[in-house]
């Protein structure tokens, strides 16, 4: 029935089955508008944030969404910058990818302020003392960069195409794509690195504050790092998971391998960093605001040491090892264990950054305070994964997103 | 986010920030400009017209 709208040469499940998997997912995704409904009509009362918790499940969900939605500007960099060719095999997935976490991003954004009709209010009366407007602006800029780049990928569907001012739109912008870019890296580095800056100068809270250069606190930059470090992984993540959703092999191993290799690098040194700046707080910082190390992991029913060794030794370190290693990164198992781990270990951090960051008391009468989500919270912040979902089977199955498809998947007569 | 809206300060927080947002902005703007041009420019001289099957 939609035979004329699928690339030629590859081979795409019945109408129909694609049609009950939509709709499968569909229903998650009414879920969670529903949800979102009743967080717009009846206000922020529906969640179970409180004056404790003013950021909490969605500004978690914002910040691991854009972390991992950092394999997008990161690959890019890396394929038209540095000109890491093999990587054009995977960059349009890693567009996509990209384009589907900071469209989420900006949607969580969109119920998290209780009163969207007011949303234009940061860009027109800007606070430019506030890291939070920074990240507003590039996110803003750097989801328009992503739609320019995710235009062509529509634009070359097999109908689209045949339109000549639509091919040769898509041509030029191909071609000036290295612009689109170095603009989208430049304007990452400095949003990645701003959420991050916002827990970093928290002065009031020990348990988040950082020393750093200029204006700028460590977590700057280790925000930045850790986006570039596992933001890859989760694209080499989702790529094979829909490899296997489709039992197809879509992009072809060295490419895969290349990507891993200078992701295991990045999370590498990021580790170390990550380490050493742990390392600092716990002996020199936090100290200095009348905090030991154990205060921020005891007395409470959740936050242990076993969060922080997970994040950093088991999240961290173990697949940076894997994935710097020949074998480890040539053996799929491996390769995707190392790949789940560094999207949990950059999550959790993101989840200690903001969420422990209001459960830790501050002052000598506080105590811990927990928070769990409301149904409205979670439904909404399943939401975004459901859109996710449908988007990318429908760009699978209309655009010609992986440009080894065919190779690798001849179609015998 | 305008030197005619009433917050404007002439000072260095708001030139860099504002500053860094229209430099983004006139970037992606010019980017977008001249693609769509040259796309309609080279629409008119009657190419991609005949690429496909």
């Amino acid at each position: 029935m939609d035979s004329a709208l699928i690339p030629k040469g590859v081979r795409r499940c019945s109408i129909g089955q694609f049609a009950l998997f939509v709709g499968v997912v569909g229903v998650v995704l009414l879920w969670g508008v529903f949800a979102m409904l009743l967080c717009w009509i009846k206000g922020l009362n529906q969640t179970n944030m409180n004056d404790y918790y003013g950021f909490a499940l969605w500004i978690w969900a914002d910040l691991a969404v854009i972390a991992l939605g950092g394999g997008a500007f990161f690959t890019g960099f890396l394929r038209y910058i540095i000109g890491k060719d093999e990587l054009k095999n995977i960059i349009n997935y890693a567009v996509l990818i990209g384009f589907i976490c900071y469209s989420s991003a900006l949607l969580i954004l969109a119920i998290d302020i209780g009163q969207p009709l007011r949303g234009w209010f940061i860009f027109w009366h800007a606070n430019v003392h506030s890291m939070l407007t920074e990240v507003a602006f590039c996110l803003s800029c750097y989801f328009g960069v992503l739609t320019i780049e995710y235009l062509p990928l529509i634009l070359e569907n097999r109908q689209l195409d045949k339109v000549p001012f639509f091919h040769n739109l898509s041509h030029n912008l191909h071609e000036v794509m290295a612009v689109f870019a170095a603009t989208g890296a430049f304007l990452s580095f400095f949003h990645q690195g701003s959420l991050g800056g916002v827990a970093g100068v928290l002065f009031g809270r020990p348990f988040a504050y950082r020393e750093g250069i200029f204006i700028w606190p460590w977590t700057f930059f280790l925000f930045t790092w850790s986006a570039a470090a596992c933001g890859p992984c989760f694209t080499i993540m989702i790529t094979r998971l829909t490899e296997k959703i489709t039992r197809k092999t879509l992009v072809k191993q060295n490419v895969v391998e290349l990507l891993a290799k200078i992701s295991g690098w990045m999370l590498l040194t990021y580790t170390i960093a990550k380490i050493i700046d742990t390392w600092y707080w716990a002996a020199v910082s936090a100290p200095a605001g009348g905090f030991w190390l154990m205060d921020f992991y005891s007395n409470n029913p959740l936050y242990g040491p076993w969060i922080l060794i997970t994040e950093v030794l088991i999240c961290g370190a173990l697949p940076a090892c894997i994935l710097i290693t020949k074998s480890g990164r040539k053996n799929p198992f491996t390769l995707m264990i190392a790949a789940v781990l560094a999207v949990i270990g950059v999550s959790l951090n993101r989840w200690v950054m903001v969420l422990q960051v209001m459960a830790v008391p501050v002052m000598s009468f506080d105590k811990w305070v927990m928070y769990s989500p409301s149904w409205q919270e979670v439904a909404t912040t399943i939401l975004p994964v459901a859109y996710g979902v449908i988007l990318i089977a429908i760009s699978h199955r209309y655009l010609p997103i992986f440009p080894q498809e065919r190779e690798l998947n001849p179609i015998e007569n | 986010m305008f030197p005619f809206i009433f917050e404007w300060m002439w000072d260095m927080s708001h030139v860099v920030f504002m500053g860094g947002l229209w430099y983004a902005l006139t970037i992606i703007g010019l980017g977008m400009t001249y693609c769509i041009l040259k796309a309609a420019v080279d629409t008119a001289q009657g190419k991609g017209s005949h690429h496909h099957e």
